[in-house]
């Protein structure tokens, strides 16, 4: 458990970066700081690992005063990734990993095993152990970074804007890939960025703050757009607020009635009615309009393109957003409910998803 | 007989490779223009490196280093030469080149190693000390390796600004290959000086080819142009 | 002190000799360089070829190369031409490299919106590609005649050497004349300030956009 006491930074040029923050971070969670530029943010995350020291006010890891240690030691089991990666350039990407171990007194051979490992863990290919930080894609520099932050197992993960310089798809991965680790590495993460979209999808708390670095609000995602404290927040979390919260709840109960299918290559019936054409394994390749007017086999040409998908498996039904936006992107109204296998099982409308809505709003499950 | 075959005639004739009657051959001159030069570098180096690096790490006085270079720049070598000789003594005529020479040899040593600090990637350094690294091991693992390439160019610049001045330090009765220069000039021999400027020239050379290929072997290769290309620095 | 105030008119006149030893030198050799620079650009043989040439001919110290400029162009040993042709030399050795690599720099994208708006390859290299180069031309012949200015005193050696002539009359005559050494010194050290300063002057008002980073 990491906690600001009363923690305030004025920089010696009398600028107030952090203004007595109180916050508690929990432990095996991911703890978004989010803000406009100039908060505080970077400089409430560096006063954790005492890259920035705090002017007032304690800051508490594991209860113990951050004080009570030298930095040097207290950095060594503290992960700590920034933007750009921060590589070594005249290391290659194995020895930039094994960097903290060997601080701390592993032997070369093991630490570079251990090293080895790592790349399989931040999903890259070990191929790429003997490069130098400047033969490897912004992406894979980022993941080289996470790596090194993970090599000595600190329980606690300091990350600064670590992806907000690669590209939105490349992006959207390594998000993915920070969370899927999370899940099996359940380290106590403090992660900042500016991008109010990344801090809902990967935290678990979310606490923004406003220039002059003070605290605006700290709660989970979904709450902190269902019930913005004030019209700084409000105006911080966005548009579409309401529809994005919707990621939050459970489809779990949305009706996905019968569909009917025809498959690719079948002769077409006299139709009737939108209809969606399936592979051989039912997975969907598009829909056949209510006027088409095909006689004989039906042709990939014939179809007409079709919209999100909603994965609705037995175990994890997707979110309400996805059902309602695959009901809403689909040409015919009704959006395509599929498997984990990408088979079709039947179809969702919006009117079923907004029903359900209406029943968690009444049993409370919505704040509003 | 063209300038090229006297030349030719002159490097060949045996009597100029043997130390004979006091009269020092090739090989005694070469000697002497390399110990001028290795001692020279040496002493600027162990007082520029760690000064620069020291300069570069902290931040603290850049802009004076910079200054200096600059005046340094603007400097005759021969005046600096002359000055120190007669100031000395032509007995301590050695010292006094000596001392020239470091003096040359500093300003670009200075100059380099700071700008090859400084140049590191300032996220690395980040990493480094967000990592645990004390400050000395920052500078030692990550900003003196990443510099190392600013720190061969200036060694290298250095190098050759040594030899040359060297080379003028025939004038104050000093040996190396200058003399052949100076010494063919005062007794109208154009076969000598050629054949001393034909030597001066292949030493510099060579020199500068063995630090380019000790650079080589000792830079990593994740800093090498190709791989990325840096910012060079003058 | 007494000894510069006795010999001002010499020491103008001699000034102006030096300067013109290590000047003209800087403009012919900007002249021919930036034509090779071109070429370096356009052509990556010709970058493989004129790059280690120039790095090279840089190599050979100035005595060295003083004398042996009589062999390459058949002149007399004493004539002025030989410093000059070497301090040529340097400075196009100098700046075909510097600006070859600050042509290279110009971003591609400045590159092709010229293009698009109709320029043509000389035009354009003219009109876009050299101005955003000046920054680095002008720091390239900065540094050339500063060194020129100091290396003509060595031609002295060979008997051509503008202010280097009282360096070693002064350390030749008996005793010895400092105040003619340090005069000489003083004299060579003010001329490069001066030049320096003037060419530091040009380059921002040849290049108006870059004067923060070059006050920095
Ligand atoms: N070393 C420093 N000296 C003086 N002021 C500083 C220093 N570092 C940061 N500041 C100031 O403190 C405030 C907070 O800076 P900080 O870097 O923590 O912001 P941030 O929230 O991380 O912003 P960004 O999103 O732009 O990274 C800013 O006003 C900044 O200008
Ligand atoms: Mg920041």
């Amino acid at each position: 458990m990491i906690e600001f006491q009363s923690v305030t930074k004025r920089y010696d040029d009398g600028t107030v970066a952090v203004d007595e923050l109180d916050l508690t971070i929990d432990d095996g969670k991911i703890t978004v700081l989010v803000g406009p530029s100039g908060c505080g943010k970077t400089t409430s995350l560096r006063m954790i690992n005492r890259m920035v020291e705090a002017s007032s006010g304690t800051i508490l890891v594991d209860g113990a005063d951050i004080r009570s240690q030298r930095p040097a030691a207290l950095r060594r089991g503290i992960g700590y990734v920034i933007q750009n990666a921060g590589l070594f350039p005249h290391r290659t990407v194995l020895d930039n990993i094994a960097t903290v171990p060997i601080l701390l007194g592993t032997k070369k051979a093991a630490a570079r095993r251990r090293a080895e490992e790592l790349l399989d863990t931040v999903g890259l290919p070990r191929e790429l152990a003997k490069r130098y930080p400047a033969q490897l894609s912004g992406g894979q520099q980022q993941r080289v970074g996470v790596a090194r932050a993970l090599a000595a197992d600190p329980p606690v993960l300091l990350m600064d804007e670590p992806f907000s310089a690669v590209d939105p798809v490349v992006r959207d991965d390594l998000q993915e890939e920070l969370l899927r680790l999370q899940s099996e590495l359940g380290k106590t993460i403090v992660f900042v960025t500016h991008d109010i979209d990344e801090a809902i999808k990967l935290g678990d708390k979310v606490a923004v703050l406003r220039v002059g670095g003070k605290l605006a609000q700290y709660d989970t995602p979904a709450t902190l757009l269902a019930k913005p404290v004030d019209d700084f927040v409000a105006g911080f979390v966005g548009r579409d607020r309401g529809y994005r919260a919707l990621g939050f709840l459970s489809a779990h109960g949305v009706e996905v009635a019968p569909l009917s299918t025809l498959t690719l290559g079948e002769p077409a019936p006299v139709v009737t009615g939108w209809t969606v054409v399936v592979d051989e394994r039912r997975r969907p390749l598009g829909w056949l309009s209510a006027k088409s007017t095909v006689e004989g086999e039906i042709r990939s040409a014939d179809l007409v393109a079709g919209g999100s998908l909603y994965v609705a498996d037995s175990t994890a039904a997707g979110s309400l957003r996805a059902a309602l936006d695959s009901a809403l992107s689909s040409p015919s109204g009704t959006g395509i409910a599929v498997d984990a296998e990408g088979a079709v099982v039947g179809g969702v409308t919006a009117d079923s998803v907004l029903k359900v809505l209406d029943a968690a709003r009444r049993s409370g499950e919505v704040p509003s | 007989m063209s300038i090229f075959d006297q030349i030719s005639a002159w490097l060949s004739d045996p009597d100029h490779w043997k130390t004979t009657l006091g009269i020092a051959g090739i090989p005694q001159r070469l000697a002497e223009h390399v110990q001028y030069t290795v001692l020279a570098v040496v002493i600027a180096a162990v007082i520029a490196i760690p000064l620069g690096a020291y300069i570069g790490h902290t931040g603290r006085g850049g802009t004076l280093v910079v200054g200096i270079v600059n005046s340094f720049r603007a400097l005759p070598e021969l005046g600096l030469l002359i000055l120190l000789v007669l100031v000395m003594g032509l007995a301590l005529a050695l010292e006094a080149v000596t001392i020239a020479l470091v003096l040359l040899a500093i300003p670009v040593l200075l100059a380099g190693t700071y700008a090859g600090v400084r140049n590191v990637d300032r996220a690395a350094v980040d990493a480094a000390r967000g990592m645990g690294m004390s400050e000395w091991q920052v500078l030692v693992k990550v900003e003196l390796p990443n510099a190392l390439p600013l720190i061969f160019g200036a060694l290298r610049s250095a190098t050759l600004q040594v030899i040359a001045t060297a080379t003028i330090a025939a004038v104050v009765s000093l040996g190396g290959f200058g003399r052949y220069v100076i010494d063919g000039n005062s007794q109208r021999e154009f076969d000598q000086m050629a054949a001393g400027a034909v030597l001066i020239a292949a030493l510099a050379i060579v020199a500068e080819l063995l630090l380019a290929g000790v650079q080589w072997l000792v830079v990593s290769p994740g800093l090498r142009k190709n791989s990325r290309g840096r910012a060079r620095v003058r | 002190m007494n000894w510069i105030i006795d010999h001002l008119p010499q020491l103008l006149s001699v000034s102006g000799e030096h300067l013109q030893l290590a000047l003209v030198p800087v403009a012919v050799g900007l002249l021919l360089s930036l034509p090779l620079a071109w070429v370096a650009n356009r052509w990556p043989v010709a970058r493989a070829i004129l790059v280690p040439v120039s790095a090279l001919l840089y190599t050979i110290p100035s005595l060295a190369l003083f004398v042996m400029m009589p062999l390459l162009l058949g002149t007399k040993v004493l004539d002025p031409i030989n410093v000059q042709a070497a301090l040529t030399i340097y400075t196009v050795a100098l700046l075909v490299r510097a600006i070859a690599d600050a042509l290279a720099a110009v971003p591609e994208s400045v590159i092709q919106a010229a293009s698009a708006m109709g320029y043509r390859a000389v035009g354009r290299f003219f009109a876009v590609e050299l101005p955003l180069a000046v920054p680095v031309l002008i720091a390239g012949v900065r540094v050339a005649a500063v060194s020129n200015i100091s290396l003509v005193a060595v031609g002295q050696i060979i008997g051509v050497g503008g202010l280097g002539f009282f360096l070693l009359q002064g350390f030749q005559s008996s005793p010895p004349n400092y105040q003619e050494i340090v005069g000489g010194i003083v004299l060579i050290v003010v001329l490069a300030l001066v030049v320096d300063g003037l060419l530091a002057l040009a380059g921002r008002a040849l290049a108006p956009w870059n004067r923060k980073a070059v006050s920095r």
